[in-house]
């Protein structure tokens, strides 16, 4: 069953076209990456879909889809200065304090001092993972989420794939990622959908279309890292 | 009742809402603001004073021309908050200097409480009132835009809205303020109490506690220096709150 239907999409942001004539489909229990160079408006797809720039062509959602959205670097410095405990951030979406640990403690936050603790005194893995419990808090039904790991370290890197992949599993949900790591999206994805900055350069699954070729094609030079690691 | 009760009743309802006001400007866009609304009431003052009435009602006007200018600034313009400001800022200043009787500028500019009618304090106390309990009930939403505007939108909260609200708040509140201590100093209502007690909060029940209490208590520390050492009130009332952050600077947790 489709979730998402986007047809001849076109977004141009100050007059400047970001996206040009872009159709695909996303179906029910996807995991989509969108992978793409900096710049080929991914982040921007992301915020077309959710409704929040004005586009040309359609975005059709199935009906009364609940989507949940980790944006773009929202990272622990933008709210390092406030003084905001976990619960009171979680209360600003009307939870129930049982309901806040039960989704701390499935992401991995076992204690529940935790909910005294500032959120700017986590550790910027402790304060992903609370994100991650914050946007599933709501039950979406589809996850869009972009560059989930940036500035974690590799370790913390694989434990928040491994969540979002068990939290996948547990809950059928739909997902759309965007992320630049090609082994995260080896090892998790269903499809991938390849952007630059002429529209899309593939799309299927990523062990199909994710040829040396192409990775060169989107990205330029710096793909032979990544083609020694995947073949 | 004596002027003394009346000055004390005004004080401490409006710094009081000024500081609740104060803990939303987490924001360096938000905090910018209030400065500039601040030096525009001057020349709005300048006319009340020069034709006999009510100085806030002077103010008000022009706080709201001072966010439509803003507003317009920010939407027109790609120019950073601080350069507009600044604009802003000089631009009152100069235009209340322009016909300001001099005899009167230390009211307008540092205020004056000597002289408030009981139905002036009254309607103060109720607009506090107001502004407070609207505050109350958008807070969690300005709460979440100021942490990610993305996540609120998510969450179907119309930014444009509440922050509009947020600034209609911050001018009667600036306009309020400027007859108690003065168009120069009418902002630091809004910015000291808020960032002493953020220095002494882990979280937002304790902050948005602790961030009037301290405009309350600056107010009467004030109104007590100017009743019985007669010391000017405003900027006794701006010296209260900012010996207060002193304080706070050294409790502060790491």
């Amino acid at each position: 069953m489709k979730v998402l239907e986007i047809k001849n999409l076109n977004v141009a942001l100050d007059g400047e076209k970001i996206i040009k004539d872009l159709s695909f489909e996303v179906k029910d229990g996807e995991i989509l990456t969108i992978l793409g160079p900096n710049g080929a408006g991914k982040t921007v797809l992301l915020k077309t879909l959710l409704g929040f720039l004005p586009y040309q062509g359609e975005v059709l959602w199935q009906k009364k889809t609940k989507i949940g959205y980790l944006p773009q670097g929202l990272t622990q410095l933008k709210v390092k200065d406030l003084p905001l405990s976990v619960e009171e951030f979680f209360k600003l979406k009307k939870v129930t304090k049982e309901e806040t640990l039960k989704f701390l403690k499935s992401v991995g936050i076992e204690e529940n001092a935790f909910l005294e603790k500032r959120i700017g005194d986590m550790s910027t893995g402790q304060f992903q993972r609370m994100l991650i419990a914050w946007v599933l808090i709501s039950k979406p039904e589809v996850l869009l989420f972009d560059e989930p790991t940036a500035g974690i370290d590799v370790g913390g890197e694989e434990t928040i794939y491994s969540l979002l992949h068990r939290f996948w599993k547990e809950k059928n949900l739909t997902v759309l990622l965007v992320t630049h790591d090609l082994n995260i999206v080896y090892k998790y994805s269903s499809d991938v959908l390849c952007l630059n900055k002429k529209g899309i350069a593939c799309s299927g699954p990523p062990k199909e279309v994710l040829t040396t070729d192409l990775l060169e094609k989107i990205y330029g030079t710096e793909i032979k890292f990544y083609q020694h690691k995947s073949s | 009742m004596s002027q003394f009760i009346l000055s004390l009743i005004g004080g401490i309802f409006v710094s009081a809402t000024a500081g609740y006001l104060g803990t939303l400007m987490l924001q360096k866009r938000m905090a910018l603001v209030a400065g500039p609304l601040g030096h525009l009431t001057l020349p709005g003052i300048a006319l009340a004073l020069l034709y006999g009435f009510d100085v806030s009602l002077g103010a008000f006007p022009f706080v709201i021309l001072g966010i439509i200018l803003i507003w317009l600034f920010e939407m027109r313009t790609k120019l950073p908050m601080e350069a507009l400001t600044a604009v802003v800022f000089a631009s009152g200043v100069a235009l209340a200097f322009l016909f300001l009787p001099i005899e009167q500028a230390e009211a307008a500019l540092v205020g004056d409480i000597s002289q408030v009618s009981f139905v002036e304090t009254a309607v103060t106390a109720v607009l506090c009132l107001l502004i407070f309990l609207v505050m109350r009930k958008i807070f969690s939403k300005m709460l979440l835009i100021s942490i990610s505007e993305d996540l609120a939108k998510v969450e179907g909260i119309d930014i444009k809205k509440y922050n509009l609200i947020y600034l209609g708040c911050i001018a009667v509140i600036v306009a309020l303020g400027a007859k108690m201590v003065g168009g120069l100093l009418t902002a630091a209502l809004v910015a000291i109490p808020a960032c002493a007690a953020k220095n002494l909060s882990k979280n937002m029940r304790r902050y948005s506690f602790l961030s009037p209490f301290f405009g309350a208590i600056s107010a009467v520390s004030g109104i007590f220096l100017f009743q019985f050492f007669s010391l000017p009130a405003g900027p006794m009332i701006i010296i209260s709150a900012t010996l207060i952050f002193l304080i706070s600077l050294v409790f502060k947790k790491r």
